[in-house]
């Protein structure tokens, strides 16, 4: 034997910094499924023509199946004086709301013009909270590029958000909070099994409705769903909240480690998951067994999108043998990534920020499998013979958990299957 | 501010890169923030384009306005020279980068770059997608053909050489540009006219430059190409093209309008003319569609043409016409006049969700957003222009103009409606178990409304006020004969009922009052 396999070491050297143009989206995307999660909240982005257009590309048909998002497009007037800006939005917000008087949740939402302009979105919020109907609570994040990039205006949001949490009190039993929006699916999978173990408590962040809002104190355990909630999981600590180190849910192992760590928090140990676990691995390994055939051995090249990249990439190393070529991710979270670092196999490159050109001229030259990217660059690439996985749809499809281990697998394997079928 | 769930047209810049991505050898520097390399995507996937388009953005972030933005916008725009070698430059700001004034145009100028440098002043708090794609093809050819001499006069074209035109206006994300291009050529070789240079789709920086050799310029979207044609003609004295060629009658008139600005004969070509749609538009399978009462929006060369289409070539009633090109906004309303209905200028969707809502028509010709109006109205619709999504950019042959476009546009208009058999079964056999009022059109699968009242059941984006309380209600008679009604016709016959009842003071409507309103609104 060769004695023990070289582990993955966070070295200087192992991450390629870099910064150039981004090929990303900006925060705002994150309103197209945040506004599914949360059933009465509406997202209100105070902001240019390009943002609205920017939503309506990004939403797809979305748009058109009555979306509780829309856009307070800025013109000339509202940049010529600061106090008039703030009028208008109250107009805008006053309109809206007797439209729609359904909606428990308004958030403002910040974009780079709005940001740039300085216009107090925080202010506007706190000031129409006493104005508006009783019923309605009106919050602000920024979406803005500036500031956020995809992903991370989910961040924001939920960050937004926990301020709105009621206070646990000081002596209530021990509860998991699950940070993180999850297709619903997905999250009554996860509670079932959290449950199964025999977690007494828990509760999800964001919740599907106002009135569901978990409470949050000392003797809050925070589950971290997404490895993108830096701000969030911040917030949660100063309210008392205790972060448990773990995995992300991604694949067999991920999903089996995250459930493990949730167990221990609460004094129970691993056989209870193994046990209660049983059924769902054997499934995922049967899903799984279907598509390592098409994609053991092969080489993946990550370019930067949603901070999914180092999870998906480690599952994909580990549990269905792909090698990567590199790990591109908009930002590298060190301590939450922790875990999932610890997995990558020895001398992973990672890159964290982007310059495209260079970026592309490293993956032309790797010439990899399989490229994971955004759909500005996809087709490109295809063009010029590489096969491309579109990332953005690891955002929205359901990816999370043992049940969904395949379809994750399988979003990976149906461009080589393509491929093939094609040459053919 | 304007509240919007939806725009009917893009930033400025987003203009600037149609015409950039259109062309062969021009890159497009862009001072814009983290994100807005999102429109990229509206060109490969849309689109389908294989390759990037030929934009650099320097994607600033928070940290960097602190910093030196200016600094980070001149080693943008040094680098992309370097990597892409480009032929012309084009440099300019979105709408954050305008408000932090860091002036593109001014710091290119200072790095003294070997090529030419065209700077784009885009007020994108004012402007849309349109303009900034006219303005940005004007600035491009003025800066690369520059001005005529002083006291220029154009000298006449030599009797031996055949007539040169220009094409201007197909670009890239256009709507069917492709193809409209193929038949605008065909029509030019009809007349003997040859083709000094389209631009900007395909065309090279060098090919702009020789834009003033042509003797005239055929205009193929007013809304693209018309900034730059204006001053083709003000200062090279080419003369331009007013007639957009979409449908017969207007093929006819472009042929016409060609030929005398060429200074050929134009019978030849036009005894030519002679498409399928003309004859299928006679035969007597299309009489039902006679009197079928039509809403019309889209941009306005493509909303105008339209109606004439749908008035004079088809035999459809224009119900309503409008337009979101206020620029254009004109010349829609002479249109309007010529069919008695009152235009609509609006770029606000629920406006327009509200005027079909209320106007019922039969068939909707519109954007992607009037196609989702219509569904959920339950009405029939054809896409006639931009904005449009990814299937309205086929990999057929799928023209608007000439006589293919004619051909195409009849397809796509008549398929949304019931087959004119299935809609006179469904009106003799209103209760027969197959032919159900539910049922859809056989050739459409099940996309029919569910309801009878299609206006009112249908969710609307944002709920309307509550009407008010004086509205006539049904007797439970009245409403069970409107429902013998075929349901295509129904909700037009239960506004009309209520409006009839609501001007009468009738306060509740019978079987009488819905023949008396049929009586007379048939009159």
């Amino acid at each position: 034997m060769n004695g023990p396999a070289p582990v993955f070491q966070l070295l200087p050297e192992s991450v390629l910094r870099e910064r150039g143009q981004r090929e990303v989206f900006c925060g705002l995307t994150g309103i197209v499924w945040l506004h599914r999660k949360m059933q009465d909240a509406f997202f209100l982005v105070v902001g240019s023509r390009t943002c609205a257009h920017l939503l309506q590309s990004a939403a797809g048909v979305m748009i058109f199946a009555e979306p509780r998002f829309g856009t307070a497009i800025l013109d000339e007037r509202d940049l010529a004086g600061l106090a008039d800006a703030h009028d208008e939005i109250d107009r805008v917000v006053a309109d809206l709301l007797a439209r729609r008087p359904d909606i428990r949740t308004l958030f403002l939402v910040g974009s780079c013009p709005s940001e740039v302009i300085k216009l107090d979105l925080a202010r506007a919020a706190e000031r129409l909270n006493g104005r508006v109907t009783p019923g309605v609570r009106v919050l602000n994040y920024s979406g803005s590029g500036i500031e956020t990039t995809f992903t991370q205006g989910e961040d924001a949001c939920l960050a937004a958000l926990v301020a709105e949490l009621p206070r646990a009190a000081a002596d209530a039993p021990p509860s998991l909070l699950v940070a993180g929006a999850l297709p619903d699916v997905v999250e009554d999978q996860l509670s079932r099994l959290l449950s199964a173990i025999g977690i007494p408590a828990v509760h999800f962040l964001p919740a599907r409705r106002r009135g569901e809002l978990p409470a949050v104190g000392p003797s809050t355990r925070l589950l971290l769903a997404q490895p993108f909630l830096a701000d969030t999981a911040r917030a949660l600590s100063a309210r008392g909240a205790r972060h448990l180190p773990a995995p992300f849910p991604f694949g067999i192992e991920g999903t089996t480690a995250w459930l493990e760590a949730a167990a221990a928090a609460f004094g129970i140990g691993p056989e209870v998951v193994e046990r209660v676990t049983r059924p769902a691995r054997e499934r995922a390994q049967a899903a799984l067994a279907r598509h390592r055939p098409l994609l053991a051995g092969k080489r993946v090249f990550f370019f930067p999108d949603s901070q999914l990249e180092v999870p998906l990439a480690r599952f994909l190393s580990r549990e269905l043998g792909m090698a990567l070529v590199e790990v591109g991710t908009p930002y590298l979270h060190r301590q939450h990534l922790a875990p999932e670092l610890a997995w990558l196999p020895a001398g992973t490159q990672l890159s964290e920020g982007q310059d495209v050109d260079r970026q592309l001229d490293r993956c032309r030259a790797a010439q990899p499998d399989l490229v994971v990217c955004g759909l500005g660059l996809a087709n490109p690439l295809e063009a010029e013979g590489l096969t491309t996985k579109w990332s953005i749809e690891l955002v929205f499809t359901p990816v999370h958990g043992y049940e969904q281990a395949g379809d994750l697998a399988g979003l990976f394997a149906r461009p080589l299957d393509r491929r093939q079928r094609l040459a053919a | 501010m304007q509240l919007t769930l939806w725009t009917y047209e893009g930033p400025p810049h987003v203009g600037a890169m149609r015409v950039a991505t259109a062309m062969r050898d021009v890159h497009y520097v862009l001072h814009a923030p983290q994100g807005d390399t999102y429109a990229d995507l509206l060109f490969t996937m849309i689109e389908r384009r294989d390759q990037r388009p030929p934009v650099t953005y320097t994607t600033f972030q928070a940290r960097d306005l602190g910093g030196d933005t200016a600094e980070l916008f001149k080693t943008t725009v040094r680098d992309a020279v370097t990597r892409h070698q480009p032929a012309a430059l084009l440099v300019g700001a979105s709408c954050t980068a305008e408000l932090i004034q860091d002036d593109p145009g001014g710091l290119a100028a200072t790095l003294q770059l070997p090529l030419p440098v065209i700077p784009l002043e885009l007020p994108a708090y004012q402007r849309k997608e349109n303009w900034g794609a006219a303005e940005t093809l004007y600035r491009l050819v003025r800066g690369l053909a520059g001005l005529p001499p002083a006291q220029y006069v154009r000298p006449p074209r030599p009797a031996e050489r055949a007539p040169r035109a220009n094409i201007l206006g197909p670009m890239a994300l256009g709507f069917r540009h492709r193809d409209d291009l193929r038949e605008v050529r065909e029509l030019l070789a009809l007349l003997g006219i040859e083709v000094n240079v389209v631009a900007p789709l395909d065309a090279h920086a060098a090919d702009l430059a020789r834009i003033p050799e042509a003797d005239f310029n055929v205009v193929m979207y007013p809304e693209l190409a018309g900034t730059l044609a204006d001053w083709l003609a003000r200062q090279w004295q080419q003369p331009r093209t007013r007639q957009v060629p979409i449908g017969l009658g207007a093929t006819a008139d472009f042929i016409t309008e060609l030929a005398t600005l060429a200074g050929v004969d134009p019978a030849p070509a036009l005894q030519r003319i002679d498409a399928r749609a003309r004859w299928f538009a006679r035969s007597v399978d299309s009489t039902y569609l006679t009197g079928k009462r039509v809403f019309i929006f889209g941009d306005a060369c493509h909303a105008v043409a339209a109606a004439r289409v749908a008035a004079r070539e088809i035999g459809f009633t224009v119900a309503g016409l409008g337009t979101y090109s206020r620029e254009q906004a004109r010349e829609l309303r002479e249109a309007a006049a010529l069919y008695g209905v009152e235009p609509l200028i609006t770029d606000d969707y629920l406006e327009v969700e509200r005027h079909i809502a209320a106007l019922q028509p039969d068939l909707v010709l519109g954007t992607q957003m009037e196609r989702h109006i219509a569904k959920r109205l339950g009405l029939p619709c054809a896409v006639i222009s931009a904005p449009v999504h990814v299937q309205d950019f086929p990999a057929r042959h799928a023209p608007q103009m000439g006589l293919e476009g004619a051909n195409v546009m009849f397809d796509a208009w008549v398929l949304p409606l019931m087959m004119g058999l299935e809609e006179h079964l469904l009106a003799m056999f209103r209760d027969d178990f197959e032919f159900s009022p539910q049922a859809a059109p056989s050739h459409l699968g099940a996309t029919a409304p569910s309801s009878s009242n299609l206006g009112a059941s249908a969710p609307a984006p944002l709920p309307a006020p509550a009407p008010a309380s004086n509205e006539p209600s049904w007797a439970v008679e009245a409403e069970r004969e409107l429902h013998k009604i075929p349901f295509f016709v129904r909700g037009k016959a239960r506004r009309n009922t209520e409006r009839f009842a609501r001007d009468r003071g009738v306060a509740l409507i019978t079987v009488e009052t819905l023949y008396d309103a049929k009586a007379h609104f048939s009159a």
